[in-house]
């Protein structure tokens, strides 16, 4: 009998326990200022891409051809130079993080937070207040349009209204019909950012990818203001851009780096490991200094 | 009579009564909404779909709050620019005739002053077909000698404001183009720009020579930063170039040039500041006219290119210039990416004709 009584006492413990304790695991804090952590993807992310290089991208042929014709002299001209990283990308830059939240006094609920990363300054805001997304007649923006929720200790944002950007910065876009599907997980003093891509016009799969930071109180960030100036003296109303099929300096990648051109053409199949069996039965270009890069 | 129970028992339901309980609350909390369920990615995935924008209904007509005194109202066939204050309405475009009484009653969402003025950006029933219903239901600001000289019905409707081309072409007896007199233009002007000052703003209707058409305006608003573009902005598709009525590739990327580099000024990163209104799609800023102009012009290089290389009309649609742009511009109805490519390859060809032979052409 006393056994069951002592169920029944740890039984009434444990639920009032349950409804005493606030859900704080659910919901772990990504407050604060955060640092990036370069040594990942480094080779994109701070020398940047290489021209032509496509790979483990799921994009399509409309996307190759406007990679291929892009050139990075477009960013020269004034009316681009001030453009900040999309939300979707800017967690890749040189991005010291901040993140904030805006408390309702009445309720103590958080109705949104907030993000400035350092390049350009762009700030996403991310609404959990649980409000519509805008109608399709709305102006896009950078950061575009964001709702969050809490999926156990993960907040994961939807994002529509975005502005075309790029998806890697060698040209190849990320369309203005793109919807994103951003995880910030925080594991201590380290926070993981999952970036999923859904663009219609120019993936053929969702495209995937993380972006990790460390926590840093001490951090502070510069401002950052950007004017525009005509830095080439070029004519208004010329675009450049290659025709498509004379861009020559597609084939430096492969043939830098020993891989297939077949390979950095991109597309989903290269997402996978098991396309890494599959290279090596295609044929290299010649290197072009008697050694393959060893970047 | 009370029944007393058993001690054991009532123990035993306690401890069982606890533990389900315990389990119930468990169960509970892991079903709110914000604990995985199942494949974190899919949900997410779903999420994201779901939370996608929708498109509007061609029968349903929206107002949003563009910037200062302006609106747009969109759902009427083109979008339609409402200026909006104590000296009454002004509209650039009326929609389609179908339309006018929901155009109306969305005006009268916003205010009860009387409409004024319809500035019309071009001839196409889309943006015109409203002209004489909207117009009737307002009235222009009159007095004075002229309501002397004419009477009462000086002030009767609204004034429309266009190009000269459109008052000689819905005027034509046998134009295609032949419309109601209460539709035509009752205030037009043939030069490179009419002002007004309405609303206390001043307002540029600046003409954009044969680009969409022969007669296109573009209204900029100048106090509220808003700038209505007509169709040669139109984000729902490649720009309509409408040969049989005057319009060339080369003005539209006149007209596109005008809005990046003369009209909008944005604001910090290259964002908001001067708002745009295009013909069809949602509102944009300069941003967005840039992608829009870059993507025109580098398909009329490209064009261009293969025309210097010899390559027929047939050659060149088969090259897919689009291609890359197809998955965002891309109509299936008439104005598909050959109709487009073969308008301005003929474009080219005629230019340098008249750049070969200017004497011919006179």
């Amino acid at each position: 009998m006393q056994h069951r009584k002592l169920i029944g006492y740890i039984g009434s413990l444990l639920l009032a326990l349950l409804f005493l304790c606030p859900r704080v695991s659910a919901q772990t804090d990504p407050t604060g200022e955060w640092d990036n952590r370069f040594h990942e993807d480094e080779p994109e992310r701070i020398p940047g891409p290489e021209i032509g290089d496509y790979l483990g991208i799921p994009i399509n042929d409309a996307a190759r051809l406007r990679a291929d014709t892009w050139t990075a002299t477009l960013l020269e001209l004034p009316e681009n130079q001030c453009r900040p990283h999309p939300s979707d990308y800017s967690w890749r830059g040189p991005a010291l993080l901040r993140i904030w939240k805006d408390i309702d006094p009445a309720t103590q609920d958080v109705i949104a937070y907030h993000t400035h990363i350092s390049w350009q300054a762009p700030e996403q805001t991310i609404w959990m207040d649980g409000r519509p997304h805008p109608p399709d007649y709305a102006p896009h923006t950078w950061q575009g349009f964001s709702t969050g929720k809490w999926e156990g200790d993960i907040l994961a944002i939807t994002t529509d209204h975005l502005k075309e950007g790029w998806m890697r910065r060698n040209g190849i876009p990320r369309s203005d019909r793109s919807t994103v599907s951003t995880h910030i997980m925080r594991h201590g003093n380290y926070l993981t950012v999952a970036v999923v891509i859904y663009d219609p016009a120019y993936l053929t799969e969702p495209f995937i990818r993380t972006t990790d930071f460390a926590y840093n109180p001490q951090q502070r960030m510069a401002p950052y203001p950007c004017e525009a100036v005509n830095e080439g003296g070029r004519p208004e109303g010329v675009v450049p851009a290659h025709l498509p099929g004379t861009n020559s300096f597609l084939t430096e990648f492969p043939a830098n780096f020993g891989i297939p051109p077949e390979a950095a053409r991109g597309g989903a199949e290269t997402m996978y490991p098991e396309y890494i069996a599959k290279m090596k039965n295609m044929k290299t270009l010649p290197r072009p200094n008697g050694k393959h890069s060893d970047r | 009579m009370t029944r007393t129970m058993p001690q054991t028992r009532n123990a035993k339901l306690r401890g069982v009564t606890g533990a389900l309980l315990v389990i119930l609350s468990v169960a509970i909390a892991y079903a709110q909404p914000g604990y995985p369920q199942g494949n974190s990615d899919r949900g997410s995935s779903a999420a994201a779909q779901t939370n996608a924008p929708q498109a509007a209904s061609p029968s349903e007509v929206h107002v949003m709050h563009v910037q200062g005194k302006v609106y747009v109202i969109v759902g009427a066939g083109g979008n339609i620019t409402a200026q909006v204050g104590d000296d009454g309405v002004l509209l650039v475009d009326s929609g389609l005739v179908s339309m006018s009484d929901k155009v109306v009653a969305a005006v009268r969402s916003i205010t009860d002053k009387p409409i004024r003025y319809i500035i019309n950006t071009h001839i196409h029933p889309d943006h015109v077909g409203g002209n004489e219903a909207i117009s009737q239901q307002g009235s222009t600001i009159a007095g004075g000698n002229v309501v002397g000289d004419i009477g009462a019905s000086a002030s009767q409707g609204a004034t429309i404001v266009a190009f000269q081309s459109i008052l000689d072409r819905m005027s034509a007896q046998d134009g295609k183009d032949k419309a109601p007199q209460k539709a035509w233009p009752t205030d037009t002007y043939d030069g490179p720009e009419k002002k007004l000052f309405f609303n206390g703003e001043a307002i540029e209707v600046i003409h954009e020579p044969f680009a969409h058409t022969d007669g296109d305006s573009i209204v900029f608003f100048r106090r509220s930063d808003v700038v209505s573009t007509g169709d040669i902005l139109t984000l729902a598709g490649y720009p309509i170039i409408d040969v049989e009525r005057g319009g060339t590739i080369q003005g539209i990327i006149h007209g596109l040039n005008r809005l990046v580099y003369q009209i909008t000024i944005p604001a910090e990163k290259q964002e908001g500041g001067t708002m745009v209104i295009p013909g069809h799609g949602r509102i944009c800023d300069q941003a967005d006219v840039v992608y829009y102009q870059e993507m025109v012009i580098i398909i009329r290089d490209r064009i261009q290119a293969m025309i210097d290389k010899g390559m027929t009309v047939d050659e060149v649609k088969e090259a897919k210039p689009t291609r890359d742009y197809d998955p965002l511009y891309a109509s299936k109805g008439f104005w598909n990416p050959d109709k487009f490519v073969a308008t301005i390859y003929q474009n080219l060809k005629d230019q340098h004709e008249k750049d070969q032979h200017p004497k011919a052409q006179q």
